[in-house]
């Protein structure tokens, strides 16, 4: 799955999402869940603001020195027997996992929950060489079965459907016989899934935190299932976003609290597991072979621009969670696999503007996602940034807004002009106005009033009203 | 075995171009941190309050919590055990199962039709596969964090990765002296051995209770690929 989904016109996706009702539903309710785990989460710590004070600190020196701990983390992993390829793009990444898995004559392959392989649409490339790619995350999994469903949310990716939904894909398509409770649903799941954690030859993962100083990664679950995929298979291959890096394990510490009670409101996730090279001798389980693979892939262009920050990001989906719009149009409205405010300044940067200029407009700019965020990134502000850049450098608005825009400056620009304008405009809206209300507006007017009404421009205007009552006499 | 690194020059000139930044064989000096949260919480706890806060927290892992004394663990252990209906137990290759003297227990339990089976390093096909079979999975706790409810394991040599993984139940031993307030303790720990050029465990894994998710309509299934119940019994020390 590329990091474009669905539908290609960005109007036609919110359509879509806005007239889902259940999976407005479904979004609410889980929004409503996460926040206030998140909130009672962050309130029990008491100095919630020193955490993000502190999670900043640590994102923002290890992105500046990003080549130095890149380089000692691989350094550390080549020194424990593992072998590292750093990819610039998405096809790079694939090439090279391919390779290690021809090489190795692999065909079945035990996948845990990973952003980037989707970003890279890496499935896609391995099932073209004849490999079964199981997706092994409870969410993950229901979208592979249902016919390869986009993600919806970056930590719940299949938010977007309800236990109905999900009995029946069991049901057609694993001949399932049982009822939608979740409990019954997810045993199922186990036991089908067990099966193919036993027979992969080779698991691959994500990585959350990699830790430059010991050459480790951590990942963070819930389900066990990344646990199974680097405890059984022989091979173990893991891609990371090349800024998901820490110094040190004092970082790792702080980054692992924020992200999951940023993200689920727990303590920690049931597993955090710290992976630290191959399996050493004397060890019965684990990888015999390493590969890590780090990932660029339109990364490096975020790098000493203004927003950088962006990619201090450590994928909790607070931001997410607290999003209005989110709210209502749903995770595939985005077109993007990273969805709500941080999907909006990400996905123009690691694509293009071409394709995701709207999304630094889906937004209310009211801020919450800026306050909800672990690691204090600007977001709502770097919504404001590429519209700045969108309009003005790329001059990417649309005719009609830069007509409108033009004009406005022009008008604004005279006093006389001004003044007619303000005069004319409750005449020139009389035939649109009912009761003093627009409801069925010309042109561009139109959509604001599909959704709700204008009131008519009154036939005073606040100048001549002020004029007058000074006249009058009256107080100010 | 050393392993290979792979266009590395290239990738990482063009990261320092872009932020301008130094050259990566020179060291950077991580900087003193302005604030630090962590070593706050619950400090200066003694030990029998890490112990109430472990037992409070266990309510909200879905974790079965038991308090025993070094003599009498072996009976808590059958208690939990009968409880858990484990008619098949795994447990790891550590020597504290032979300092808390319950290796007497496991030949007994042989004899009432429980099979017990120790994990062997040197045999990973039949480790796995009794593993995978068990009802229970047993192991001591190397650390254990008061705040989280959190186990963490060394799994090195004959601790292995899967015993806590594949059974059916997990039941973690928690001396009582490896319990500390939280992942602060345990990471500096790790800390002080890459400081000091030493080998960390392959896999260290913290396990917080038993496996869940809530992929489902966010609503919380306890039990998914890992443990579906879980028992920490916390022992006073030898």
């Amino acid at each position: 799955m590329p990091m474009h989904i669905g539908e290609k016109d960005f109007r036609k996706r919110v359509s879509k999402g806005i007239s889902d009702d259940y999976m407005r539903g479904a979004v609410r309710s889980a929004q409503e869940r996460l926040q206030n785990r998140r909130a009672a989460a962050a309130e029990e710590l008491g100095d919630w603001e020193e955490w993000r004070t502190l999670g900043q600190q640590i994102r923002s020196h290890t992105i500046e020195h990003l080549d130095y701990y890149l380089h000692q983390l691989s350094d550390k992993v080549a020194e424990l027997g593992g072998h590292v390829f750093f990819a610039e793009t998405g096809e790079e990444a694939n090439e090279y996992i391919k390779q290690v898995i021809q090489k190795k004559n692999a065909k079945k392959i035990a996948k845990s929950k990973s952003m980037v392989t989707e970003e890279i649409s890496m499935n896609a490339a391995l099932e073209e060489i004849g490999c079964e790619v199981i997706e092994t995350d409870l969410g993950e999994y229901i979208l592979q079965i249902d016919d390869h469903d986009p993600p919806s949310h970056i930590v719940a990716p299949a938010l977007h459907k309800n236990k109905e939904q999900i009995r029946d894909v069991f049901k057609e398509r694993l001949n399932y016989k049982k009822t939608e409770h979740p409990e019954e649903l997810a045993l199922f799941a186990r036991e089908k899934l067990r099966e193919e954690f036993l027979a992969a030859d080779v698991g691959i993962t994500g990585c959350n935190f990699a830790v430059a100083e010991s050459g480790s990664f951590a990942l963070v679950t819930n389900e066990g299932n990344a646990r199974m995929v680097t405890a059984l298979p022989n091979t173990q291959i893991t891609v990371m976003g090349m800024e998901r890096i820490v110094p040190g394990w004092e970082e790792l510490d702080i980054v692992v609290s924020l992200l999951t009670r940023a993200a689920v409101g727990q303590k920690l996730t049931s597993y955090i597991t710290a992976l630290t090279g191959p399996k050493q001798a004397e060890e019965a389980d684990g990888p015999e072979e390493f590969h890590l693979v780090i990932v660029d892939n339109g990364r490096s262009k975020i790098l000493g621009t203004e927003f950088q920050e962006a990619l201090h990001c450590i994928r909790c989906a607070a931001c997410i969670n607290v999003c209005p719009v989110y709210r209502h149009v749903g995770g595939h409205a985005y077109g993007s696999i990273y969805p709500g405010p941080i999907g909006a300044v990400l996905s123009p940067l690691l694509s293009d503007y071409d394709e995701y200029k709207e999304l630094p407009y889906a937004s209310s700019l009211c801020g919450a996602c800026t306050e909800v965020c672990p690691v204090k990134i600007p977001l709502h502000e770097q919504l404001i940034m590429h519209r700045r850049k969108i309009v003005e450098d790329e001059k990417k608005s649309t005719l009609a807004e830069r007509v409108a825009m033009r004009g406005f400056e022009q008008i604004v620009h005279s006093a006389n002009l001004y003044r007619t304008a303000t005069k004319m405009a409750p005449f020139l809206t009389t035939p649109f106005a009912k009761n003093n209300r627009i409801t069925k507006g010309p042109g561009p007017l139109r959509n604001w009033t599909d959704i709700r009404d204008l009131p008519q421009p009154a036939n005073e205007r606040f100048r001549d009203w002020f004029k007058k009552r000074n006249k009058q006499g009256g107080a100010i | 075995m050393k392993g290979s690194i792979m266009n590395r020059d290239r990738f990482l000139t063009n990261i320092r171009t872009k932020i301008g930044g130094l050259t990566a064989s020179q060291p950077v000096e991580k900087p003193v941190w302005t604030v630090s949260p962590q070593k706050k919480v619950l400090k200066d706890y003694t030990p029998d309050q890490l112990v109430e806060v472990l037992e409070e927290q266990c309510q909200h892992i879905h974790t079965d919590f038991f308090r025993t004394s070094s003599n009498s663990l072996e009976k808590t252990l059958d208690e939990v055990l009968n409880h858990y209906g484990a008619k098949s137990v795994i447990y790891s290759n550590d020597e504290r199962f032979v300092s808390y003297q319950l290796n007497p227990y496991f030949e007994s339990s042989l004899s009432t039709g429980r099979e017990i089976y120790r994990w062997n390093e040197k045999d990973k096909e039949t480790s796995i596969s009794f593993a995978e079979k068990a009802d229970v999975g047993l192991t001591f706790s190397d650390m254990t964090l008061a705040e989280s409810g959190t186990i963490v394991l060394f799994n090195k040599k004959g601790q292995g990765r899967s015993v806590s993984l594949l059974p059916r139940d997990y039941i973690a031993i928690v001396p009582k002296s490896t319990i500390v307030p939280r992942m602060t303790q345990a990471t500096s720990y790790v800390q002080e051995m890459v400081d000091n050029g030493e080998d960390i465990a392959s896999c260290i894994n913290f396990i917080t209770g038993p496996s869940n998710s809530a992929d489902i309509e966010m609503k919380l299934v306890v039990g998914v690929h890992g443990p579906i119940r879980a028992a920490y019994i916390i022992v006073d020390d030898k």
